[in-house]
């Protein structure tokens, strides 16, 4: 616990001032240092509906990117109740491709956005604050939310003007999935260091297995394949920096990143580039992969069935052998509420609004979500743990032991260099060719980090 | 001629010259204030034909879809040019400052050039290549099979039907198809999952020397994702490509004289001399048509690539490029237009070469 102590009062102000992370350029980073505050959440206030709203009237519209099946009806849920508590406001949610509202953000927030909208903490959501897209919500958070969140999660939802935007909503972490009755059978164990893990997957690819499940072609899968290797090689405060800008890609220290990498794609699914994440974590689910760094994960597994979800289980990356591997840093990013300043009715709606968003805000509420697609866990610390699937108390137990948490590289990064014509592109070209000059594809993508002057 | 002119120059009221108030006494004179060789333009002397109302009507026609086209085309190339110069990003205020853009002068066209954006140089290639497929590949063979079906063949409308029908499929829905083809496990693509029934899931077959490893050597290929994607999403735009043609070319055979084929017949060619010798060149002016839709085919290619993966690597072309920075997460709209800007003038060189080439023709008639 002391060393959970120890950041909460660093990001609280105690040593490191927003401003002097501001200067550093690095507003990003402090974000991502997010306390899962659900750890020591047990305070169990099992928080009654008790909006106190019911007065309100009027519509109010809800853009969600929350377009698989199982988050979509897990939101409608949740939904459902707030209209139930507040019978005179019309809420119409419009949900759109999780791919296709992430690519067109710019123009959807630029025209007539919906009142209310998904979107992701961190760097991503500061880029959009700053061109004025979003309306803070400090009164929200002046309310009876602000109590529900520690200070690394207030962080990543605080802009560049150190005014709150967003209401955090779900959180999940990014670690390997495997299905244990195959393990069981083949008589597998949970590798600790990346030694094991390959001698694993190895043995893996005897058995007829694929070891290590991927589908990168929405192009970002496999940054979380990268960050991982990145924060077991080079520590936390290496990643950071390199999504910040502070560290060059053509440090030899990247080049190692790689390196390991490299040494790993042996044992990765083939035709990676052109497999949609889904259809990999189906074939672990129907016991061909052996393994998958992917959270989503536990939505095919939902999808495919009770006993399917039952036969779950995951581990923590393993351990490089670095001074780093204490830090047992992880992926975990935010996904969150936001209201947007363009909206037609913008003002109208303002109040039912923020109304939602305080709703959205409470564990209870996120429980309603988190029960429905348990793939992610309540970021709120009222949210009643003891209703989560063993898989969640799981997530809760390893986001709790991480000591330092990053958000994932297109949350922690500039948009424009993570996007389809960037990081992915550059991450795509590298898994379909790994034997090139990695110090040539290094020197690609600082020339291109660099050519976007940020 | 004189009659013609004389009958015309005859003051005309605007009201009579309607369809209305037509001259019953004089049908010719009517029919010549008309002529199909537009007449008014081949002497100045014969403006006056225009009455007033024609030159209202000739305004109002001319003039609505020319402001359109100078708005909607010239005006967004205008801008789109000056764009180039700036590393606008889509947002914020656009007269500078701020958020706005700053004017960058020609560094987006030397990031592109350079190698900086190492995306663009990628797309080149996939363009050129993309042309290059569909011009030696997908057009001979529409072309074969129109000459194919030109001949009296037994279910000549079966076949027309089955080669034309990917015509009546737009690309998005094409994309789907052949991505469904394309998946890379057994179970979910149509190709692997044929491989895997008839191939290196048979003991026979996939011990057999040669055969047997090629078979596990092609179920490993990432048909959309690997570093030769474009090779099969070109040959699945072919498809549709292929039909487009046939049908073109079938309609230029059916119009060709059957008598010009007999004299070859009697000067003793054979099929492949008439068809080389004869055919393609009075068919002339469809090649030239066929040469010019392939190369436009092939620079405006994009729902196919876009439908399958955005235009991510390794699939870049430059219509993706430009979308892909024009409206994604991050708009690089100033960049995104210098690309732009570069796919306009690489347009214009097919779109001259074919005025120039359909001038001269008409000329020397």
């Amino acid at each position: 616990m002391d060393d959970q102590d120890k950041r909460a009062g660093l990001l609280s102000g105690g040593q490191v001032t927003r401003r002097e992370v501001l200067k550093k350029g690095l507003i990003g980073a402090a974000g991502l240092t997010v306390l899962p505050a659900v750890m020591s959440a047990c305070s169990s206030s099992s928080a009654t509906p008790s909006a106190g709203s019911g007065g309100l009237s009027g519509k109010l519209t809800v853009g969600s990117n929350l377009s698989d099946a199982i988050p979509k009806t897990a939101l409608a849920g949740a939904i459902a109740t707030f209209s139930a508590l507040n019978p005179n406001v019309k809420v119409t949610v419009n949900t759109v491709d999780h791919t296709t509202f992430q690519n067109q953000i710019s123009n959807y927030l630029g025209a007539t956005p919906e009142d209310v909208i998904t979107w992701f903490s961190g760097y991503r959501m500061r880029a959009f604050v700053d061109q004025g897209f979003f309306t803070p919500i400090d009164d929200v958070w002046a309310g009876p939310t602000g109590a529900l969140y520690t200070a690394g999660f207030k962080t990543a939802c605080t802009g560049n003007d150190g005014k709150m935007y967003m209401i955090p909503w779900d959180t999940y972490a990014w670690t390997v999935y495997y299905v244990p009755s195959l393990w069981q059978s083949k008589g597998y164990t949970v590798p600790t260091t990346l030694a094991d893990f390959k001698t694993l997957a190895a043995k893996m690819q005897t058995d007829s297995l694929v070891p290590i499940g991927l589908g990168d072609k929405d192009g970002w899968p496999a940054m979380g394949h990268f960050d991982i290797i990145n924060l077991r090689e080079n520590g936390y405060q290496f990643h950071v920096d390199l999504m910040g800008g502070k560290q060059k890609w053509t440090d030899p220290k990247v080049v190692d990143v790689f390196t390991v990498w490299k040494g790993l794609l042996p044992y990765y699914q083939s035709g990676a580039a052109g497999r949609l994440w889904q259809d990999a974590a189906a074939g672990l689910i129907a016991k061909t992969t052996g393994m998958m760094l992917q959270p989503q994960v536990v939505e095919t597994a939902t999808a495919a069935g009770a006993a399917a979800l039952a036969d779950l289980d995951f581990f923590p990356w393993p351990n490089h052998g670095t001074q780093w591997d204490a830090e047992a840093a992880l992926d975990a990013p935010i996904d969150g509420w936001m209201l947007t300043a363009k909206s037609p009715n913008a003002s109208a709606d303002q109040a039912a609004a923020k109304a939602l968003l305080a709703f959205f805000g409470k564990g209870s509420t996120q429980m309603l979500y988190a029960e429905g697609d348990p793939e992610g866990i309540c970021p709120a610390n009222d949210a009643d743990t003891s209703l989560y699937t063993p898989l969640q108390k799981k997530q809760l137990q390893v986001i709790g032991a991480a000591k330092k948490i990053t958000q994932f590289m297109d949350r922690d990064t500039n948009p424009g260099f993570s996007g389809p014509q960037g990081m992915q592109g550059f991450l795509l070209d590298f898994l379909s060719n790994p034997d090139q000059d990695l110090n040539a594809l290094m020197t690609k993508i600082q020339k291109f980090w660099d050519s976007l002057g940020s | 001629m004189p009659d013609r002119a004389a009958s015309a120059s005859a003051p005309v009221e605007p009201g009579l010259s309607g369809p209305a108030g037509a001259d019953v006494n004089s049908p010719p004179g009517r029919f010549d204030r008309f002529p199909l060789n537009l007449l008014p333009f081949v002497g100045r002397q014969r403006w006056h034909l225009l009455t007033r109302r024609d030159k209202m009507i000739l305004a109002v026609m001319v003039g609505i879809p020319l402001v359109f086209d100078l708005a909607l085309i010239w005006g967004s190339l205008v801008v789109d040019f000056l764009w180039s110069f700036t590393d606008w990003q889509g947002t914020g205020d656009m007269t500078g400052g701020g958020m706005g853009h700053r004017i960058v002068g020609l560094l987006n066209y030397q990031q592109l050039l350079d190698g900086t954006y190492p995306f663009f140089w990628t797309a080149v290639v996939h363009n050129l290549f993309w042309l290059a497929f569909l011009m030696f590949v997908a057009t001979p063979i529409g072309i074969f099979l129109a000459v194919i079906l030109d001949g009296q063949i037994k279910g000549m409308a079966f076949y027309r039907t089955v080669f034309y029908l990917p015509v009546v499929l737009s690309l998005a829905l094409i994309g789907i198809i052949w991505q469904l083809q394309y998946a890379p496990d057994w179970n979910r693509g149509f190709i692997d999952g044929t491989l895997h029934a008839f191939g290196y899931n048979v003991p026979v077959i996939k011990d057999l020397p040669l055969i047997g490893q090629w078979f596990r050597d092609v179920s490993k290929t990432d048909w959309v994702g690997g570093p030769l994607a474009i090779v099969p999403t070109v040959v699945a735009a072919s498809w549709r490509h292929v039909g487009y043609i046939c049908i073109l070319y079938l309609a230029g055979l059916k119009s060709f004289d059957p008598v010009l084929r007999e004299a070859a017949a009697i000067d003793g060619a054979n099929a492949r001399q008439t068809f080389f010798r004869v055919v393609f060149p009075v068919m002339r002016p469809i090649n030239i048509i066929i040469v010019v839709i392939t190369t436009i085919e092939a620079l405006r290619a994009f729902d196919l690539v876009y439908i399958i993966n955005y235009g991510r690597s390794p699939m870049e072309l430059l219509s993706t490029l430009i979308t892909n920075l024009s409206i994604s997460e991050s708009t690089r709209i100033g960049f995104g237009s210098a690309v732009a800007v570069i796919l306009t003038v690489v347009s214009l060189v097919p779109i001259i070469g074919f005025l120039i080439v359909t001038l001269r023709g008409e000329e020397q008639q």
